[in-house]
């Protein structure tokens, strides 16, 4: 059981952060150009140019454009009309036509913005080009310069990995308590133990060391793998770090403890576990920012241990952030993990 | 009776619908070795649930050294030794893990009440570093008896430890049980075997969640109102049918290759009962006289 209680969800980590990420590598573009002019010729080489684009196709006719998006050949369509040179050069304005593939929202809005800021960045030179004065190059007022804080490259596995490390510390963690004590039932141990003079809370207590213990194992093997194989930053304290996942997991041991008290058989266990473990992760805020969900969606993430741990293992692996940053989330889990626990010891009847 | 160690007034206990124990009274001297005998579903493992403070009673009352079930259940922990029906130590545990971890819980050390537990550990010390769960039957009974035993309780109560076991462990369970008795333990176990009631001193007939008669083993024997008669012949199945039909026969009951007989005249003429049995084409016809045992008293009680 060891062995797989570490192995599994190192395993997951390394291959889960490779594949959950939301990075463009290859984009798949159809391209109609019908001006075949030198200016269209410069556009599309900007796209070949560009490492997240890949040309699946060309053609003259939009249908057959559109034909290549059904049967999932392409992700957008470059359409460049006929004249896109002409008009540029003696009306100063053209437009070009961008269909994508609207399947997948995240992606479709990706390819859109990347799309358009090369598209943007054709525009700027195209100007300077065609005027050929300096002065228009300082036309512009207002240059913006984006820099983005804590993860400047934008690289998705540093954002990913410490969500996937969550998720992972957790599901051993929850699983493996709300199996335990339901397991004691189905076996008959519990009897026996429920005939000696043991208290509640030592039985409870009991039950929760070692599961501490393995899943802050997990969580340093889940770092060490981090900085070794994705190099990820570890700005903040690593102390702090630990000592929040402490106490997170008193939380959701408690609430794994909770189930397994009320459960008679571990199917009954598996799927109370695996209905808020489902509803829990996808609420966290590990693809999307929880801010951006509807108002009953973050009120419901109050009871929601993965929103709190998301977000302050990034505030302290990616942004450093000391104690008094993550106060609140500190203080709200240990509200919740006094609560979680004084539920479990309460439910855990040795006489019925 | 003096020494009281265990009095049931009157238990009761119902599940959902299902009467398991109807109004159940006994009482258990100090060292004494009681028994319950009754068929599975009789309700004997629910009295003793109750008295291990498992489960709360639906009506009556139950003292075990002058404690009550339900307002001193955490005093009585302390000083009684219980032993499921089911095998119920961890099996992932070796078997002395499994002495070590229960000594803990209830405070003490193996080393600290070794005397007692020494006659039976010493048949498993060999083995002490197998998992439990890789014991024979046998095994894990002793195993399960230390674990009970390890906090030096003054009550132990079996639940049905013989059920499963050989016949040759059984004996040797029952000889623990004596000795341990003899140590001053009062003992309660439950069996559904008939004749184990004769180690008891005492025992319950219980049925349907009622006592039938509870008494010294001798004592239900004696009370076992008619003469009995053992028959047997080539064909017992249509022996059985042919004597039902008799108008002077009582009951019969097939016990072993044997047929229990009682006589509704409390006589039998063995001579002619043999000459009736020829007639009907019985051959090998073997009659006697017996003495009664604890299940044709059963049997007798049932009805």
């Amino acid at each position: 059981m060891l062995p797989l209680i570490f192995g599994v969800p190192i395993i997951q980590l390394v291959i889960l952060v490779h594949a959950a990420t939301l990075e463009m590598k290859s984009i798949d573009m159809y391209v109609v150009d019908n001006d075949l002019s030198t200016m269209s010729h410069k556009l599309l080489s900007k796209f070949e140019g560009s490492p997240f684009y890949n040309i699946s196709g060309t053609s003259f006719s939009i249908d057959e454009a559109n034909k290549a998006i059904e049967e999932n050949k392409a992700d957008f369509i470059l359409n460049i009309p006929r004249g896109f040179e002409r008009n540029l050069v003696s009306e100063n304005e053209c437009s070009v036509q961008l269909l994508i593939d609207g399947i997948n929202g995240t992606t479709a809005s990706l390819i859109n913005a990347y799309s358009t800021s090369i598209i943007m960045d054709f525009n700027k030179n195209i100007i300077v080009d065609l005027t050929k004065m300096a002065s228009i190059k300082n036309s512009s007022p207002i240059n913006v310069e984006t820099t983005f804080w804590y993860n400047p490259e934008l690289n998705y596995k540093i954002y990913m990995l410490p969500g996937i490390l969550v998720i992972l510390v957790t599901i051993i963690s929850m699983f493996l308590s709300a199996m335990n004590i339901v397991r004691e039932k189905e076996i008959g141990t519990i009897e026996q133990l429920n005939v000696t003079p043991i208290r509640k809370y030592q039985f409870i207590i009991g039950k929760l060391v070692p599961f501490v213990i393995i899943a802050l194992f997990e969580l340093f093997f889940g770092l060490v793998i981090g900085k070794v194989f994705f190099n990820i930053p570890m700005v903040g304290s690593l102390p702090l770090l630990f000592a929040f996942t402490f106490v997170y997991l008193l939380v959701v041991l408690g609430i794994g403890l909770f189930i397994s008290n009320i459960s008679s058989t571990q199917q009954q266990v598996m799927f109370i576990a695996y209905f808020f473990m489902l509803v829990f992760i996808l609420m966290s805020g590990i693809f999307t920012p929880t801010e951006s969900m509807p108002m009953w969606a973050q009120r419901v993430n109050i009871i929601n241990p993965f929103y709190y741990f998301m977000r302050v293992i990034r505030m302290i692996l990616l942004k450093g952030s000391g104690f008094w940053d993550i106060s609140k989330e500190f203080f709200s889990l240990l509200i919740y993990a006094a609560i979680m626990l004084s539920l479990s010891v309460w439910r855990y009847k040795k006489v019925e | 009776m003096q020494n009281i160690t265990v009095e049931v007034n009157n238990l009761k206990k119902s599940y959902d619908k299902v009467e398991a124990v109807k109004g159940v009274s006994f009482s258990v001297s100090k060292g004494e070795l009681f028994g319950l005998i009754g068929p599975d579903g009789a309700g004997k493992t629910s009295i003793f649930r109750i008295l291990t403070t498992l489960m709360f009673p639906s009506e009556g009352s139950a003292r075990l050294l002058g404690l009550d079930v339900v307002n001193d259940f955490k005093e009585i922990r302390n000083n009684i030794g219980y032993m499921p029906q089911r095998f119920s130590l961890y099996q992932d545990l070796s078997v002395e893990e499994n002495l070590t971890f229960f000594a803990t819980i209830f405070g003490t050390t193996i080393r600290e009440n070794y005397n007692l537990i020494k006659d039976i550990y010493v048949q498993i010390e060999p083995f002490k570093n197998r998992l439990a769960g890789k014991l024979s039957g046998g095994m894990k009974q002793k195993l399960a008896l230390s674990c009970a035993l390890i906090h030096s309780p003054n009550i132990l109560i079996l639940d049905e430890p013989t059920t499963g076991v050989d016949a040759v462990s059984r004996k040797e369970f029952w000889e623990m049980l004596i000795r341990l008795k003899e140590k001053g333990i009062t003992i309660l176990v439950s069996t559904p075997y008939m004749d184990e009631a004769n180690m008891c001193d005492r025992v319950a007939l219980i049925q349907n969640g009622e006592i039938m008669s509870i008494d010294t083993p001798d004592k239900i024997i004696g009370n076992f109102g008619s003469k009995l008669w053992a028959v047997k012949s080539r064909n017992i199945y249509q022996l059985i049918k042919d004597l039902r039909s008799l108008d002077f026969i009582e009951t019969v009951f097939p016990f072993g290759e044997y047929l229990h007989v009682t006589s509704k005249t409390g006589s039998i003429d063995i001579e002619k009962l043999q000459s009736i049995l020829i007639e009907k084409n019985h051959t090998d016809i073997h009659i006697q006289e017996i003495r009664a045992n604890i299940e044709d008293c059963f049997m007798a009680l049932m009805k």
